[in-house]
């Protein structure tokens, strides 16, 4: 690993120093090898991160190909594809997996329909104390505890609840979306909205506006200007918006665990459900949203919204 | 410029969303207050017996000490981990330097499931038991990207002149370090200490599989919300926890700036702005 200072090349130790005793004898040591500096403070964050974080998933991908026998319940570490086969084979578990990509690419395109016209506004149009307070507002809810976002839902939907409630009032008949996917899908939405909004507002936010008066001076009306110009500018932020949105969705299962009752089974209830009986399985089935979130990072990467994130 | 219409619907959307936004969390802390065991809406009354009730509670309150220590000791690791690996891709350039920043929001870019489980695997077969040591490790490794991006824009605003002149002066460099950086970047480690307690204290997706018998306090509320047990209380619960991280980020972001405070995107310039 070779090192520089972007500064230009180590200087000598600085004028002054006097009878150099031991800790400013490490200090000068350090000061002149700047890759003694870099080793220093990189190692124990990234031994951190290799030997917790990076191993946890290489232990997670070998355990996928052993098994767990079926009497004993204990792992056999024997490398076969049965959980794979099993996972791919078994055509509950395909729909599980169709149904929560389908539920998280849902979820990504209302949350970016929702955010691209308030992130807009933000913006382009409220001025700074306006921003700063929306941007506050968005802050709020986005780290108020999840748990309790999801709750108020629950109290929303519930049969009793305030929803049927308010149809009540307004005449129209009561709607029992507790415990069904469109429940589930309507709280994702929400609780990963403020995810979106802000990527999108900090890109938005950075489009000189130079460009979109160059844009207006060729005659570009204001659709116009947003569709060629603010759109395409703004898009490494709606993709960096999108892999919050998406990932949170596929890797969830409190949200369809308590709004979905047991009818919105995620790929994430079956990771939940498997891993004290049947690991091996469970380690299979976490391989499906790393393999999408893995082809989904590199096609991020390709459009520029790794900076954004 | 935008055409009047435009703008009209655009303010008009802005405040449905907002709208959108705060109702169930105002609902839920409406709920709190309301006398009746059964939940329904509209509440028949006004009460404080279930912040009594809880506050009572021993499994509440032993959840609750529980959260705030992983999440004290959680915010350190964070911050040490944190800001060294920030120093270092701050003032080094060397191969493979994208690739660590892109390690750092791995955790973030994945699934939580996928962190939880994978770490409960590990220590499954590291034959390391499930307690308060495994919640911190869980935490600390979705924690260090807070603290890292909160430093390195910090680190990135703030010019390097100043730690040229201060060696200039005749500063040693840990003089330079001590004495010019850190007041400079005091507030940015500040935030990001309090926004990883923030995170930690209301993690639940990953610490469901690191936490084995030791609920936290989210963990709690989990297992009562899931078994429909207790639930006027949880509602207080809830309430006072939507507090206690909303305080944490609101320091934040009066420290540091608001912008400081996204959790997804790096900075956006609202903190300026947000300056008289």
């Amino acid at each position: 690993m070779s090192v520089t200072t972007p500064a230009g090349a180590a200087t000598a130790a600085p004028a002054g120093a006097g009878r150099p005793g031991p800790w400013s004898r490490v200090s000068a040591l350090l000061w002149r090898r700047p890759w003694a500096r870099a080793t220093l403070l990189l190692t124990p964050p990234l031994a951190w991160f290799l030997l917790i974080y990076i191993a946890s998933l290489a232990v997670l991908l070998i355990t996928a190909f052993w098994t767990i026998n079926p009497y004993t319940t204990n792992i056999e570490r024997a490398w076969n594809l049965s959980n794979f086969t099993n996972l791919l084979g078994t055509p509950a578990y395909r729909q599980i997996i169709l149904r929560t990509v389908g539920m998280a690419a849902g979820v990504t395109v209302i949350d970016a329909i929702v955010a691209i016209p308030f992130a807009y506004y933000m913006a382009r149009i409220a001025r700074p104390r306006t921003r700063t307070f929306l941007f506050v507002c968005v802050l709020l809810p986005l780290w108020a505890s999840y748990l309790a976002k999801v709750f108020a839902w629950l109290l929303i939907f519930t049969h009793d609840g305030v929803l049927n409630w308010t149809l009540g009032k307004i005449g129209i008949g009561p709607l029992n979306l507790i415990y069904t996917n469109t429940a589930v899908f309507i709280v994702f939405c929400y609780i990963w909205l403020p995810y979106m909004v802000i990527p999108v507002y900090a890109a938005m936010e950075r489009i000189p506006a130079s460009q979109i008066e160059a844009s207006q001076d060729l005659g570009g009306r204001t659709l116009r200007t947003v569709r060629s110009v603010i759109l395409p500018l703004a898009l490494p932020g709606i993709v960096a918006g999108s892999i919050f949105t998406f990932s949170l969705t596929l890797g969830d299962y409190i949200t369809p665990t308590l709004i979905g009752g047991g009818n919105s089974t995620l790929i994430g209830n079956v990771i939940d459900s498997n891993v004290v009986y049947n690991l091996p399985l469970a380690a299979a089935m976490a391989t499906v949203p790393i393999a999408i979130m893995a082809c989904y990072l590199l096609a991020a990467r390709a459009l520029g919204a790794f900076r954004e994130i | 410029m935008e055409p009047a219409g435009l703008r009209v619907a655009l303010r008009i959307w802005v405040v449905l969303v907002l709208l959108a936004l705060f109702t169930p969390i105002v609902l839920i802390m409406v709920y709190a207050f309301g006398p009746s065991v059964v939940q329904v809406w509209p509440l028949r009354g006004f009460t404080w017996h279930w912040f009594a009730v809880a506050w009572q509670d021993q499994a509440v309150r032993q959840a609750f000490l529980l959260s705030v220590k992983v999440g004290l000791v959680v915010a350190g690791i964070a911050l040490v981990l944190g800001s060294a690996v920030s120093y270092a891709l701050h003032n080094f350039r060397f191969f493979g330097a994208e690739g660590i920043s892109l390690l750092l929001v791995l955790p973030l870019a994945l699934p939580g499931v996928i962190t939880g489980v994978a770490l409960n695997n590990l220590f499954y077969f590291a034959n390391i038991p499930l307690g308060v040591l495994t919640i911190v490790i869980g935490h600390v490794t979705f924690c260090i990207v807070i603290v890292y991006n909160n430093l390195i824009a910090r680190l990135r605003r703030t010019p390097r002149s100043l730690g040229e002149a201060s060696a200039d002066l005749g500063a040693r460099g840990w003089q330079t370090q001590l004495y010019v950086m850190l007041p400079q970047v005091a507030t940015a480690l500040v935030s990001g200490a309090l926004l990883a307690f923030a995170l930690s204290f209301d993690e639940v997706i990953v610490t469901v599989f690191t936490a084995g018998a030791n609920p936290t306090l989210p963990l709690w509320i989990f297992g009562q919300l899931r078994q429909g047990q207790q639930l006027p209380e949880v509602n207080a619960v809830v309430t006072v926890v939507i507090l206690l991280t909303i305080i944490p980020v609101l320091l934040a972001a009066r420290i540091a700036g608001a912008g400081a405070v996204s959790r997804t995107a790096r900075a956006p310039a609202v903190e300026e702005a947000g300056r008289p």
